[in-house]
């Protein structure tokens, strides 16, 4: 460690940038102070960009064109982007910073070779092995949440035990690399490294599908912290440490509070192909599918004194939240408590949802977990379902052998009146069959949810 | 090997405080929080502007410099829209005032 006082300096600078993000994670945890949280930890980065710029023997022409690049693509992508296109946004940029852990743990090796022990080829090992992984299944994450590929699971025969050999082949590469001698065969255990684990980021990505993406963002998104503390370990850097393992370990509690959303271990969601396999018709749904007209509902709502609009990610789709919100506007305008009922589930992402109405200007004392609606369920008048499926599934509270049992859901089944809008009967995208559309007290609102709401708005405004 | 424990015993008290840090989040906040901390991620930058400002081979600078456009965008992209997205998330009085707030500049 470097005694003289530069060195010193910078020392203490990188502390302080490793409580701006320590405080500033504490802050976004809570409404009020999030925003505040988020400058915080940016002015923690700001710090320890401009102190390591600062340090001895620095060459700035390729930074400077570095840098410029990266600023631009990044502020250019963040104001461009939609709203509802944020799950595939996010998804791209963590799987850039695991890239960047790869390329620094490339850059590190390169630059020394064969002076480097273990204690340095081990970090640059696990560094480019999570960096790859992560920007590679960030990727097909992104793939499938834009759509450019198909957001079904893709399973293919013998897809564990190929995983499990590239595993093995991975380890076994990384431990001959580990363990250094000839610079030409550590350079090309090396590339075998690089190549194998962008591989297994594409293979363990591309069997989950799309209903489960909030779990594997929240797991890739742990997956960069790691590999920017390894780096940490190659450098020799605590600020990267601190950080990384920081950013580690909250992205493994989000992944674990999506799969209790889901009741589903994370082995199930990573390993089984959710919804690949379920094909199977169930026999026992009988009854009446009840439609209703736009006139229908828009009379039944006029007289409605308590309404819970329950999203999911067909409003995205449909692009429907701000005429969503103008109907929850209208209907509290006209004397109704207007809730809206969020599953941490629905949507493409931890908080899809919240994202879009926030974005649609509805107050966020209006947003409501589960639990904070489903108690007094059996008081609400009227329960709006938007692009919602698996989430409102009572098979998943009543019925044992549905794959989706367990899984807490909003209980809007138990509304006096539940609206329905979809496209058609279609099931969802677990691909289970919904028994709530043939309950008595449901009424299926088919078309466009954007033109369905659209539709009674207008009639709220005659 | 006196440094590597050092470090790895800084890594486990972080991993301790990221557990303790995050474990009461409203899942309202569960996106920003997630692309918060992506940006935090990013801190890989550090060690990216080392290798492209000190490498002394060729090669060496130009993967520091990949790894620097990539860390940069995803530092930057991170930050930007976690704030755009927590500017959206107001109180209903948070929310009036900002309007009224857009409407008077509209003429500036």
């Amino acid at each position: 460690m470097s005694t003289n006082s530069s060195g010193f300096i910078i020392e203490l600078s990188y502390i302080a940038a490793a409580v701006l993000f320590i405080i500033g994670m504490k802050m976004l945890s809570s409404q009020a102070t999030a925003r505040r949280g988020n400058l915080l930890s940016s002015l923690g980065m700001l710090i320890a960009v401009i102190v390591t710029l600062c340090s001895a023997g620095m060459d700035y022409r390729f930074i400077v064109i570095g840098l410029v690049i990266g600023s631009l693509i990044g502020a250019v992508a963040a104001r461009a982007v939609a709203m509802t296109a944020m799950p595939e946004m996010v998804a791209l940029f963590n799987g850039f910073g695991g890239i960047a852990s790869l390329l620094v743990g490339w850059a590190e090796f390169h630059e020394h070779q064969n002076l480097l022990g273990a204690g340095t080829l081990i970090p640059i090992f696990v560094a480019v092995l999570i960096g790859g992984i992560t920007f590679t299944g960030s990727l097909v994450a992104y793939g499938k949440l834009a759509e450019m590929i198909s957001g079904k699971p893709i399973l293919f025969t013998g897809q564990k035990v190929i995983n499990a050999m590239l595993l093995l082949v991975v380890i076994a590469a990384g431990a001959v690399f580990s363990a250094g001698g000839d610079v030409t065969r550590m350079y090309q255990v090396f590339m075998v490294v690089v190549v194998v684990s962008m591989i297994l980021g594409v293979l363990t990505v591309i069997p989950i599908g799309g209903a489960d993406m909030p779990v594997v963002i929240s797991l890739l998104n742990s997956y960069s912290g790691l590999a920017a503390c390894a780096a940490g370990f190659v450098i020799l850097n605590k600020v990267l440490i601190v950080s990384g393992s920081l950013v580690g370990a909250s992205g493994i509690i989000l992944t674990k509070i999506m799969c209790k959303a889901m009741n589903r271990s994370l082995r199930n969601v990573l390993f089984s192909g959710f919804g690949a396999g379920v094909s199977k018709k169930s026999e026992g749904l009988t009854g009446e599918v009840k439609p209703i007209s736009v006139d229908d509902a828009y009379l039944i709502l006029e007289a409605a004194s308590s309404v819970v609009i329950t999203p999911g990610y067909g409003m995205a789709v449909a692009q429907a939240q701000h005429v969503v919100r103008e109907l929850g506007d209208l209907l509290e305008k006209n004397g109704c408590e207007v809730r809206y009922a969020i599953h941490p589930v629905a949507g493409r992402m931890p908080g899809h949802m919240n994202v879009l109405l926030a974005e649609a200007n509805v107050a966020y004392e209006q947003l409501f977990e589960p639990d904070g609606v489903n108690p007094t369920m059996n008081m609400v008048d009227v329960c709006i379902v938007i692009g919602a499926n698996d989430v409102v599934n009572p098979a998943a509270r009543d019925d044992e052998s549905s794959p989706i049992y367990g899984m807490p859901i909003i209980n809007v089944d138990h509304a006096r009146t539940v609206f329905v809008l979809k496209r058609s009967m279609a099931p969802g995208f677990a691909g289970i069959d919904n028994p709530l559309f043939f309950n008595e007290n449901t009424r299926m609102l088919f078309g466009d949810a954007k033109a369905s709401v659209s539709g009674i708005v207008a009639q709220f405004k005659e | 090997m006196e440094t590597i424990i050092f470090l790895t015993f800084i890594l486990v008290l972080s991993i301790f405080l990221g557990f303790e840090l995050i474990s009461k989040v409203p899942s309202t906040l569960h996106t920003p929080l997630m692309s918060g901390s992506n940006a935090i991620s990013g801190i890989t930058i550090v060690g990216a502007l080392i290798s492209a400002g000190t490498g002394q081979d060729q090669f060496t600078v130009v993967l520091g410099t990949l790894a620097v456009i990539f860390a940069t965008i995803n530092v930057v992209g991170g930050y930007l829209v976690t704030d755009r997205m927590l500017e959206m998330f107001g109180t209903k009085k948070q929310k009036s005032e900002v309007s009224v707030q857009k409407s008077g500049n509209n003429s500036g």
